[in-house]
């Protein structure tokens, strides 16, 4: 039996797991929003990547058909796609039956007409959302099933007169939170069946529908090509799907790590700090790694390591988050921005605004007072971008400069305006050096962790996990 | 004080000098004895002495006031007066505490200065302290002397015969006119042997940390240790007594086997060893020791111990020279040395202890400590490829001090010392 190593990354925004095999090759990785109940917030991230590794293994039965065969890539993404509406939609009933008895038990007096305008809201968003999922990329674009029910829930209450407005979005405060908290289990065979289904009216339809000219070529042709091939590609992953589904993902260590370690329900001896995991995991993916600097959602790490990857020093902040994830989550709420949106945003600046604010919720205040003078929002951007790299190189010089390689992880790492201010500075500061940013960043404690998991530690798994973890 | 739960008798020795010195302060008004306001850094413990003043040290009673769970009070009632949120805490506690009523750590009042004494100047806080309280105490004599630091990493006879004029000149005629006492140089000599006496017992005892596992815990524990030099027993036959009785305490538990005596009892086991450079914390002082002791750490060394007089490489009082011997010790205190010495004296500490680590607490408000701080860290690193570590905190802020955060850091710290052992024992 092959045996698998799992790490958890317990973030302040995100909870990320990945698996790893005994060649320290990811086979599967998974992300969720971090939430009241730890817990769950783990227990969802390591399911998300059992799932994430069974699509891996199916890619991998298929071969080569994947990568060389349009209909097979786009029919997977498809997959995948379908297969979170599925995740999505047993959540979503979840949620409906707990807004409905939140809203029972109002005591306003109009609360009959509430009633009446949530059930319109919910058929309105429910086939709007599943039509983004099969239709759409919604499956790709990592958001969290909180983020994409409140953007719409939102959107439709904002419509509705001010004796709406309030006790509706307090019924979805109230009842998003123990609807996030509540582990929803699922079976992945079912799940993978249902999708198929779904999958196989849509190509239907898309067999009836005519070209009109109203879209690219590629358009076209991808739609001709998985018109005549979807049954063809079908009958193969039918194929392999009972034998993924059943086969057994046993994980046979673990490790925790991340701000919330010290509360994931793991052994004392399963749980590692962050900065050796984050230096663990850049290094494994990026051997000739020196530095790492890693902004998370509540602290930023400048992380020294040796040949091993091992840790010879780090500093982080203290005292204040400004320079973190958090305070461009706070940015982006300042200008009703999404934090998709910030990077790219930030880049269209003509020049920096300089922010003098070391405070996150000061720069709130300097945001406004700048908006108020005219000054143009993606300079404001831009110039918060900056700060926020200015704080990471303090800490970088402070931790002993950055020595080639220099690997950038952590949420933020995503952010394109954050990364480019990075390259400068750490250019302007300590010449050219090679830098390596990965597209999986925001996974490499996890990574670091699972790691760690299949060398360091050697305790079995805790009495009564065994079973759960191996999804047997 | 914080070993309550085994006591030695070393420790009841030092509680009882420490309640007599409160005491007779307490009892000045009777007495008609003098009192002499100073710094620990070159504190004059000896001339003091010989003119029969009481010392006050204001940074004892910020400190004990901290651990006693009173500076949080005091610094907001110093904030209130106009004291910046960035002066050195123990400032604002001691000018809290004053404007308070001026009751001391137990419990009874401390009476006016009526010599403030600066014979260090290599912290310019110290000056603006005393300039604040001689404003409070218009009456109290301020004795100043002007300290040069160890730039060239040396005392020269120049130096020294600069201090010794001012001794002379300056300190010792005002002394004989505050208090009317003529100046006795025999019985300063007196004094001077007995400290000899000391701090030769004192080196003795912070070098027991050779021993693994190290009897002693040379920081947390080593802070109680230099308690009765550094509140003006040098000099004393007390403090002798005190040190005897204390190294066979610890030649007894090195016979035995023992780790140090941490709040919780023994500690059990010795897994990392250490060298810590900055002050503590005192307002979460023994939250902050147990996350060491938890960890299996053991401070085999630290800089903070030294700040009162530095003997680790063989200078001592020396009766034949006194004055000379006076200047030289005021220019000898830890952070009068330039930045490459004090990297030298931690370097033969992590070398001579066989110290695992290196672990820098920084305390922003603290500029004597605070300045060349990473640059030491740095080089420590570089040349001892020991792993380092850096938290931060506060002296007496209670403000400052983040558990979760010096937990989160210390933790990671001693899970890389960790990997560092065991790849050692696999190379």
């Amino acid at each position: 039996m092959d045996k698998y190593y799992l790490g958890i990354d317990l973030g302040s925004t995100t909870s990320k797991a990945v698996i790893i095999n005994d060649k320290d090759e990811i086979v599967g990785r998974g992300i969720t929003n971090t939430r009241a109940n730890y817990k769950v917030a783990a227990d969802v991230a390591r399911d998300e990547a059992i799932y994430d590794a069974r699509f891996n293994l199916l890619a991998r039965k298929i071969g080569d058909d994947v990568s060389t065969k349009t209909e097979f890539k786009k029919y997977m993404e498809d997959l995948r796609s379908v297969f979170q509406y599925g995740q999505f939609k047993r959540r979503m009933d979840s949620l409906e039956d707990m807004l409905n008895k939140t809203v029972s038990n109002f005591s306003y007096a109009n609360k009959d007409a509430i009633s009446t305008e949530l059930k319109k809201i919910i058929e309105t968003i429910r086939p709007q959302i599943r039509h983004e999922f099969i239709n759409g990329n919604l499956g790709s674009k990592n958001q969290f099933f909180r983020d994409i029910v409140s953007e719409r829930y939102n959107s439709e209450v904002e419509n509705l007169g001010s004796e709406y407005y309030e006790p509706l979005m307090l019924a979805f405060d109230k009842s998003i939170t123990p609807v996030e908290n509540e582990m929803v289990q699922y079976s992945f065979n079912e799940l993978v069946q249902e999708s198929m289904k779904i999958l196989d009216e849509k190509y239907q339809g898309l067999a009836d529908q005519q070209e009109d000219g109203s879209k690219e070529d590629w358009y076209y042709a991808e739609l001709n090509v998985m018109k005549n091939n979807y049954k063809a590609v079908e009958q193969t992953l039918r194929q392999h799907i009972d034998e993924i589904a059943s086969q057994d993902i046993h994980i046979a260590k673990m490790t925790g790590t991340g701000y919330g370690r010290a509360l994931l329900p793991f052994p004392e001896d399963c749980i590692k700090s962050e900065i050796l995991c984050h230096a663990f995991g850049a290094h494994a993916i990026f051997p000739n790694t020196r530095t790492v600097l890693d902004i998370g959602g509540q602290d930023t790490k400048a992380i020294q390591v040796d040949s091993h990857g091992l840790v010879t020093s780090f500093h982080m902040n203290d005292r204040c988050a400004a320079g973190c994830g958090r305070y461009l989550g706070y940015i982006a709420d300042e200008f009703g921005l999404s934090l998709n949106e910030l990077g790219p945003e930030a880049n269209k600046a003509t020049k920096e605004t300089t922010i003098c604010s070391t405070c996150t919720v000061f720069a709130g205040a300097e945001v406004k007072e700048l908006l108020h003078n005219g000054e143009e929002r993606p300079n404001i951007l831009a110039g918060l971008h900056k700060a926020i790299v200015q704080r990471a190189m303090s800490l970088i010089a402070r931790s002993g400069g950055v020595k080639n390689e220099f690997t950038f992880t952590g949420g933020v790492a995503r952010n394109e305006a954050v990364l480019k201010y990075v390259k400068q500075m750490v250019t302007d500061s300590y010449g050219e050096v090679t830098m390596n940013i990965h597209t999986d960043s925001i996974f490499m404690g996890a990574l670091g962790g699972a790691m760690f998991a299949r060398r360091n530690i050697n305790v079995d798994l805790p009495v009564g996990k065994k079973t759960e973890m191996s999804e047997e | 004080m914080a070993q309550e739960a085994q006591k030695e008798k070393s420790m009841i020795l030092q509680k009882e000098m420490i309640d007599g010195l409160f005491n007779d302060l307490a009892q000045v008004k009777e007495t008609g004895k003098k009192v002499c306001y100073t710094f620990i850094p070159g504190n004059l413990s000896e001339l003091i002495r010989t003119f029969d003043m009481l010392p006050v040290y204001p940074e004892i009673n910020a400190l004990q006031s901290a651990m006693r769970k009173k500076s949080g009070g005091y610094i907001k009632e110093a904030e209130k007066n106009a004291h910046s949120e960035d002066v050195c805490t123990y400032v604002k506690c001691d000018v809290g505490m004053m404007m308070k009523g001026n009751i001391g750590p137990t419990g009874t009042k401390i009476p006016e200065p009526d010599i403030l004494l600066l014979s260090y100047t290599g912290c310019f806080t110290f000056l603006k302290w005393f300039e604040t309280l001689k404003r409070e105490y218009p009456n109290a004599k301020v004795i100043m002397v002007h300290t040069p630091y160890q730039e060239n990493a040396e005392i020269t006879p120049e130096m020294t015969q600069y201090m010794v004029k001012q001794l002379k000149e300056e300190v010792i005629p005002q002394m004989e006119e505050v208090t009317g006492i003529k100046f006795d140089e025999e019985k300063l000599k007196g004094f001077l042997r007995l400290s000899k006496e000391a701090e030769d017992w004192i080196t003795k005892i912070f070098d027991s940390t050779k021993h693994k596992p190290s009897p002693i815990d040379a920081y947390f524990a080593g802070v109680y240790y230099i308690g009765p030099i550094n509140i003006g027993f040098r000099g004393t036959q007390e403090a002798v007594d005190y040190y005897k009785e204390l190294y066979d305490e610890i030649q007894e538990r090195i016979r035995l086997g023992l780790g140090p005596i941490t709040p919780e009892g023994e500690m059990k086991e010795e897994k990392y060893r250490l060298v810590v450079e900055g002050p503590p914390n005192w307002t979460s002082f023994r939250e902050f020791w147990k996350i060491f002791y938890d960890m299996g750490a053991v401070i085999v060394a630290s800089s903070y111990t030294k700040v009162g007089g530095v003997y680790d490489l063989g200078w001592r009082h020396d009766a034949e020279r006194p004055i000379e011997s006076l200047a030289e010790y005021c220019m000898n205190c830890y952070t009068n040395m330039n930045i490459p010495q004090r990297i030298s004296l931690l370097s033969k500490c992590i070398t001579d202890y066989d110290a695992d680590g290196y672990v820098t607490n920084s305390i922003k408000s603290c500029n004597s400590f605070s300045a060349g701080q990473l640059a030491m860290m740095r080089d420590i690193e570089d040349h001892l490829e020991v792993p380092v570590g850096f938290i931060e905190s506060d002296l007496v802020d209670p403000r400052y001090f983040s558990y979760s955060n010096i937990k989160n850091r210390l933790e990671s710290y001693f899970q890389m010392l960790e990997q560092r052992k065991s790849l050692k024992e696999t190379v």
